[in-house]
């Protein structure tokens, strides 16, 4: 894999929070950027709150936190407009979904590398659990883009018909519940798994992954989610020789190389997940459940 | 401007050791870091003899006003720091200051030696907060250890040797004195204060390391008082850090009697840091209207 990196400006600069909107158990928070390039799918950005952020109940947060770009859309008048999507599970996330428009989100980004596209005819299958939907959000827009693409170059003659497959994106979702479940509307077609059987699959995405990839031996698997989920789906892709890019998530203090707090263990001993990742190749792995490091904002 | 050991620098503000990646900063940020270089001086992360992994993870805890770390040195060892990284850091537009650890006398000794030889390289830093594996002692909390290790490696290079001291000892103007009186060209304090975390659950610790450093704004009153202590005992150059958030903290350490400030955690939150502090650093020392404000210099 050979994955290209947008590089950020080398500062935390503000941008406008625009709106935020409730989606289930979620906040999709937008903001404007308009000094910041366009990320690619599966970078990530260091958020802080631009007030408030540390010195409440508990004094926390002092570390900004990561979250992987969920969409990026350049508007006219060349304004890039960022989205995150945040579930309030600590003193970080719970500060940024009370973001209200108007207000400053800090940030440092894009960072680290994202995902590339299939190899050659393998089809992009795209697995993600709870909050870990969000960079395959982003990356199902760019590669049905790049796949409109392809039917234009058809439709124009210049590539025959039948030498390009006309996009396809197998989304597969998993949520704990049905309040979780209404993150899935964030991406287009995705047939969904939830613990509690309220929606979809009753069970683990996990089971749907391996159905699909028993129907599909042609796939190239994108996922993001928590460790387990990771874990299962690296067996799966790996007892099929079905190449996987997996979305990982350490604590992190900087995003940017610094602290080497993030380190993942992998073939290749430690890598800093902030530099060589987030995304990377499954086969990298030593331990497919990615790293041990506890993430500042679920800290028991 | 500012000055070290007649190393001339553009401000008063450099990183602290093991802060600040120059060349994963530069993978992230592009040649627009070279532009606005946060520090006056780049200090490298700590290099050993032999190349280390690191502790395992969970390497990081953050507490209400800064973070434990249980880095543990990860580094390529010497040869591979002047092979690899030494030329990258040598084309930063700043001075450098190479930081190095031994665990013994001999070991430090040996990375002197070679380190200094490279005139990419302005100064070295002594890191001796590890123990001397041959007296279990650590080096930089005894000043008699401190005091062998120098009159060891002073001899190997006119090079300036800055010490690294530890703040977590007795008296660490003693050892400050014994560093100045063996021949160190300057000190640099804080490093991290000793500290660790439980679970609550299990009781068990949750640094991979069992225990780490503290920094952040929770260590700052604790490096001022250190810097203070340090600055009244010495005649040598003093590089003050600890919590440095902002321009007024760096005055602070300043006022203490230090010669530089370096800023570190602080860096993990905005990767221009250095400059924003250095620029206020700057306005509140030129800022003549404000009477609150006395001299930098320490009498």
């Amino acid at each position: 894999m050979s994955a290209t990196r947008v590089t950020a400006p080398p500062r935390r600069r503000a941008a406008r929070v625009t709106s935020r909107e409730s989606h289930g158990a979620y906040v999709v928070l937008r903001c404007s950027d308009p000094d910041g390039p366009q990320p690619q799918a599966g970078q990530f950005y260091m958020l802080t709150a631009g007030t408030r952020w540390g010195g409440g109940a508990g004094e926390r947060p002092f570390l900004p936190r990561a979250f992987s770009v969920l969409r990026a859309r350049m508007h006219s008048g060349g304004q890039l407009e960022l989205q995150f999507l945040i579930e309030d599970v600590g003193p970080g996330t719970n500060r940024l979904c009370e973001l209200e428009p108007g207000e400053d989100l800090l940030l440092v980004g894009p960072l680290g590398v994202g995902f590339v596209a299939p190899r050659e005819d393998r089809r992009a299958l795209l697995v993600g659990g709870g909050v870990g939907i969000a960079p395959l959000a982003i990356w199902q827009d760019s590669v049905e883009s790049a796949g409109a693409d392809s039917i234009g170059a058809i439709a124009r003659g210049a590539i025959p018909p039948g030498l390009t497959a006309p996009p396809r994106v197998t989304v597969l979702l998993g949520f704990r519940d049905a309040a979780h479940a209404a993150g899935a509307l964030l991406l287009d077609g995705a047939r969904i798994a939830t613990d509690d059987g309220s929606v979809g699959h009753h069970g683990l995405v996990t089971e749907l992954l391996e159905d699909q990839l028993d129907r599909d031996p042609n796939s190239e698997v994108y996922a993001c989610g928590p460790p387990a989920m990771l874990e299962a789906t690296a067996r799966l892709c790996a007892e099929r020789a079905i190449p996987a890019q997996l979305a990982l998530e350490a604590g992190m203090a900087c995003g940017f190389g610094a602290c080497y707090g993030c380190v993942i263990p992998t073939r290749q001993g430690y890598v800093r997940l902030c530099l060589e990742g987030p995304v990377l190749d499954a086969a990298l792995l030593a331990d497919p459940a990615g790293g041990a490091s506890a993430h500042p904002e679920v800290q028991p | 401007m500012a000055e070290l050991c007649g190393i001339e620098l553009a401000h008063p503000i450099i990183n602290a050791s093991g802060t600040f990646d120059a060349i994963a900063a530069r993978r992230a940020f592009g040649d627009e870091l070279l532009e606005q270089f946060p520090f006056a001086a780049f200090v490298t992360k700590t290099v050993t003899l032999v190349p280390r992994q690191g502790n395992p993870p969970p390497r990081l805890w953050e507490l209400p006003a800064g973070l434990i770390n249980s880095i543990g040195l990860p580094n390529k060892g010497l040869d591979g720091y002047l092979a690899e990284d030494l030329p990258l850091h040598a084309s930063l537009p700043v001075p450098l200051i190479v930081n190095v650890m031994g665990f013994s006398r001999e070991q430090v000794a040996e990375l002197v030696f070679a380190v200094a030889q490279r005139d990419e390289v302005a100064a070295l830093e002594l890191n001796v907060s590890c123990p001397n594996v041959e007296t279990g002692l650590v080096m930089g909390a005894d000043p008699r250890e401190v005091d062998l290790l120098l009159r060891q490696v002073r001899p190997l290079t006119d090079k300036p040797l800055i010490v690294k001291l530890t703040p977590n000892v007795g008296d660490v103007a003693a050892v400050a004195l014994a560093a100045q009186d063996a021949g160190a060209s300057a000190l640099s304090l804080i490093n991290t204060i000793r500290g660790m975390a439980l679970d609550p659950r299990s009781g068990t610790p949750c640094l991979g390391g069992v225990t780490g450093g503290v920094s952040g704004p929770a260590v700052r009153a604790a490096a001022l008082a250190q810097v203070h202590a340090v600055c009244a005992a010495v005649r040598i150059p003093v590089i003050g850090m600890g919590g440095v958030q902002s321009g007024r903290d760096a005055l602070d350490l300043l006022r203490a009697g230090a010669t530089l400030v370096a800023v570190g955690t602080e860096s993990f939150r905005d990767p221009a840091a250095g400059l924003r502090v250095a620029a206020e650093l700057e306005d509140l020392l030129t800022n003549r209207d404000n009477p609150s404000l006395g001299s930098r210099s320490r009498a």
